[in-house]
C-alpha cells in the first residue's frame, strides 16, 4: 500500500464476556481506499467498526485515527462518519435537517449549511426531496439519504454497515457503482462491513476477510480468490473444491501431490517438502471434464450428480469414486455443455490451477 | 372494506359507543339540566323536576329552565378565583410531575432490557395502596412536627420547622406525588420505543451526549410528555382529597368548592354549573391532546 495509512489497528482486542469478539487485530486502511470487511454474521466485523466509530472501547491494543490516538476520543469528536444498517434516519426531521444535522453540530453558518445540503442533495441524487421526512421516501431514497447525511461532515472516513442489505436486488447492484462512483470523486476513504461476498469484490480495491475475531487474509479481491491464505477463505469467497494429499515428490518447480482417497496424482506450482500434508484448492470453472472413455486413463472418475443452467455459466456436481463432491463450472458461452445426470466422467485440473495450503 | 357488518361485529363496534351513552352522556345531561334548576328546599333539592311519567308534558315546563345558577357562578368572584387557583395549582403540579417524571423514565428506558418489567411494575405500585392512606402518610411526613421536619432539623439543615403541611406547596407535593406515575409510564414508552442507533446517530454526526439528548430524545418523547401532562393536569384540575387533606383554610380548589356546594349548601344548580364549567375548560386541553393524537397517527 503505498498511500499513507489512514486508519492503524494495532494488536487491538475487545471481549464481551467470555466472547472474543475482535482478537489481536492488526491491519491498515489507506487514505482515500475502498476497503471492505468481509466475514460470516458473529465474525467480529460489526465490533471492529463500532470500534472505528468509537462506540465501542477497545480492551487492549491501539486504534490510530491520522497517527492520533483514538483511546479517549469519544465517537462525536472523530473524524469518521457512519452510515447505518438501519439508516437511523431522525423521524421528527426532514430530508434537509437529517442531512444538516452533523452542520448545525459543527456550528456552520446557517447559509452555509443550506448550501451544503443542497450540493449532497444533488451528489445522491434526491434534488428537491428536502423537504420530505423519512417515513415519505422509499428504501432506496432513504439510503441515500443516509448516505448524504453521512458525507455531510466530510469525514476522512465513511463507515458503511451492510449499506445494501435492505434493497431489493436490482436496485442493490445500481447502487453498487453508484457508491464507488462517488468514493472516486470524493477521494474519501470508505469501509463496508459486509457478509456478501459479491458485494466485496464488485466495490472494494481491498479486502480484509475475518473469522471469529481475526482478520485472516487482506488483500486485493483478485489475490483473495486466487491466493486464499486459508480453506475458510477459499470457501468463503466463491466456490472452491478441496483436495486433500500428500506431496510425493517435488521437481521442477512442481510438485506431485497423491490425493487422498481417489489415490490419483496431481500436479501443482508449489514447492514443498515430501511427503508434506497438503490442501489443494480449484475453483470450480478451473476443473476439466471430460466424457470418460478411457478408464485406465482415468485420474479422478466421477457421476454427474446434476447439472444446472444459470445463463452465464453452468454448474455441475460431481461424485467422485471414494464418495467427495466435485463442483464444475463452464461459462455458457464455450462451446461444450456440461454432460447430463448420471454420466461418467473424468475430472483433472492443471498443476496452474491448484492452490496449495498446508494441510 | 365490507360495507354489511355481521350483527358480532356490529355489537362489538356499539360497546364503546354504549358504554359512553350510558355512563357518560346521559349522566352529563342530567348534570347539565340540574344546573339549569333553581335550588329548593325538597328533595331533591331543586326545581323544576321532571318525572318520566309526565310523559310529553314536561317538555312544557322546558321554560322553567333558568340560568340562574351560571349568573351566580359569574356574580361571586370565589368561583373565578377557585377556577384560576385550581388552574394553576394544576399547571405547577404538573410541570414539577414532568421534571421528577422525566429523569425516572429515561433511567427506566436506559435500563438493561430484562430489568425495564421490573422497574415498570415498581413505578405503579403504589398504586397498590389506597389512594387515601397514602395522601395522609403525607401529613404525617410535611407537618409542623413530622419526618421533615425532624430530619431537617436534626441534620441542623434549618433551626426552625418549615410551615409545608396546609399550604399550597403541600397541595402540589401531594399532585406531584400521587400522579407521578401518569407521567412516567407515557414517557418511559415514548423514550423505550426509540431506536438506541439515533442517539448513536447523532454522537456519529459530532453531537455530545447532551447535544443528542436536546436534539433527538427530548423531541421524540413530545408525545408521552404531552400524554403525560394531559394525564396529569386534567385530573389534578378537579383534584379534592389531596387539597382537602393536604391543603390550608386558602387553598381554593374547584373540587372543594363543588364539595362545599353540593354537601354543605345542597345547592344542586350551583354545583352543577362549577362542573359543566369545569368540564368546558378541561375539554380544551382534550381537545389539543385529540389534535396532537391525530397528527402522529398521519405521520
Amino acid at each position: 500500500m503505498s498511500r499513507a495509512p489512514l486508519i492503524v489497528f494495532e494488536n487491538v482486542t475487545k471481549r464481551y464476556g467470555a466472547v472474543t469478539a475482535v482478537d489481536d487485530v492488526s491491519f491498515e486502511i489507506g487514505a482515500g481506499e475502498f476497503f471492505a470487511l468481509l466475514g460470516p454474521s458473529g465474525c467480529g466485523k460489526t465490533t471492529l467498526m463500532r470500534l472505528i466509530a468509537g462506540f465501542e472501547t477497545p480492551d487492549s491494543g491501539r486504534i490510530l485515527i491520522d497517527g492520533q490516538d483514538m483511546a479517549h476520543m469519544p465517537p462525536h469528536a472523530r473524524p469518521v462518519n457512519m452510515m447505518f444498517q438501519s439508516y437511523a434516519l431522525f423521524p421528527h426531521m426532514n430530508v434537509a435537517r437529517n442531512i444538516g444535522f452533523g452542520l448545525v453540530q459543527a456550528g456552520l453558518p446557517k447559509v452555509m449549511i443550506e448550501a451544503r445540503v443542497r450540493e449532497l442533495l444533488r451528489l445522491v441524487q434526491l434534488d428537491g426531496l428536502g423537504a420530505r421526512r423519512p417515513d415519505q421516501l422509499s428504501g432506496g431514497q432513504r439510503q441515500r439519504v443516509a448516505l448524504a447525511r453521512a458525507l455531510a461532515r466530510k469525514p476522512r472516513l465513511v463507515l458503511l454497515d451492510e449499506p445494501l442489505a435492505a434493497l431489493d436486488r436490482k436496485l442493490r447492484e445500481e447502487t453498487q457503482f453508484e457508491l464507488m462512483r462517488l468514493q472516486r470523486e470524493l477521494g474519501t476513504a470508505f469501509m463496508l462491513v459486509t457478509h456478501d461476498q459479491d458485494e466485496a469484490m464488485v466495490m472494494a480495491e481491498r479486502i480484509g476477510v475475518m473469522q471469529a475475531g481475526r482478520i485472516v487474509q487482506a488483500g486485493s479481491p483478485r489475490a483473495i480468490y486466487e491466493e486464499p491464505a486459508t480453506r475458510f477463505v477459499a470457501g468463503f469467497i466463491g466456490e472452491a473444491n478441496f483436495f486433500e494429499g500428500v506431496i510425493e515428490r517435488v521437481e521442477g518447480g512442481r510438485c506431485f501431490v497423491r490425493l487422498n482417497g481417489s489415490g490419483a496424482l496431481a500436479q501443482a506450482l508449489f514447492v514443498g517438502a515430501p511427503s508434506a500434508s497438503v490442501t489443494l484448492v480449484v475453483r470450480p470453472e478451473r476443473m476439466l471434464l471430460e466424457l470418460m472413455h478411457d478408464e485406465s486413463a482415468a485420474n479422478l472418475t466421477g457421476v454427474v450428480l446434476d447439472s444446472a443452467y444459470r445463463g452465464d455459466r453452468e454448474v455441475a456436481q460431481v461424485r467422485l469414486a471414494d464418495g467427495s463432491m466435485v463442483r464444475v463450472a463452464r461459462f455458457a458461452a464455450e462451446a461444450a455443455m456440461l454432460p447430463e445426470r448420471g454420466a461418467q466422467v473424468r475430472l483433472s485440473f492443471a498443476p496452474e490451477a491448484a492452490w496449495v495450503l498446508p494441510a | 372494506m365490507n360495507a354489511r357488518r355481521s350483527l358480532a361485529e356490529r355489537l362489538v363496534l356499539g360497546a364503546p359507543w354504549l358504554w359512553l351513552i350510558v355512563f357518560f352522556l346521559i349522566p352529563f345531561a342530567i348534570v347539565v339540566k340540574i344546573s339549569l334548576s333553581e335550588a329548593a328546599l325538597a328533595q331533591p333539592p331543586y326545581t323544576p323536576v321532571f318525572d318520566l311519567s309526565d310523559g310529553w308534558e314536561a317538555l312544557n315546563r322546558l321554560g322553567d329552565l333558568s340560568l340562574s345558577a351560571y349568573a351566580g357562578l359569574a356574580d361571586d368572584w370565589l368561583y373565578a378565583q377557585a377556577y384560576w387557583s385550581s388552574l394553576r395549582l394544576a399547571f405547577i403540579s404538573t410541570l414539577f410531575t414532568l421534571a421528577v417524571a422525566y429523569p425516572l423514565a429515561y433511567a427506566m428506558a436506559r435500563a438493561p432490557l430484562h430489568l425495564r418489567p421490573i422497574l415498570v411494575v415498581l413505578a405503579v405500585a403504589p398504586f397498590w395502596t389506597s389512594f387515601l392512606i397514602r395522601v395522609y402518610a403525607w401529613i404525617t411526613i410535611l407537618k409542623d412536627e413530622g419526618l421533615l421536619n425532624h430530619t431537617l432539623l436534626s441534620l441542623g439543615l434549618i433551626s426552625e420547622p418549615l410551615h409545608i403541611f396546609a399550604s399550597d406547596t403541600a397541595v402540589v407535593i401531594g399532585i406531584v406525588y400521587s400522579y407521578l406515575p401518569f407521567m412516567v409510564l407515557p414517557l418511559y414508552n415514548a423514550i423505550a420505543r426509540q431506536p438506541p442507533e439515533l442517539i448513536e446517530a447523532a454522537a456519529d454526526l459530532g453531537a455530545s451526549p447532551l447535544a443528542a439528548f436536546w436534539r433527538v430524545t427530548v423531541p421524540l418523547s413530545a408525545s408521552g410528555v404531552l400524554a403525560g401532562c394531559l394525564l396529569v393536569f386534567i385530573p389534578a384540575i378537579g383534584e379534592f382529597v389531596i387539597p382537602d387533606l393536604l391543603g390550608g383554610s386558602d387553598t381554593l380548589m374547584i373540587g372543594r368548592t363543588l364539595w362545599v356546594e353540593f354537601f354543605d349548601n345542597r345547592d344542586w344548580p350551583a354545583a352543577s354549573a362549577v362542573a359543566v364549567v369545569l368540564l368546558g375548560l378541561l375539554l380544551v386541553p382534550m381537545a389539543l391532546y385529540e389534535r396532537s393524537q391525530m397528527a402522529e397517527a398521519e405521520a
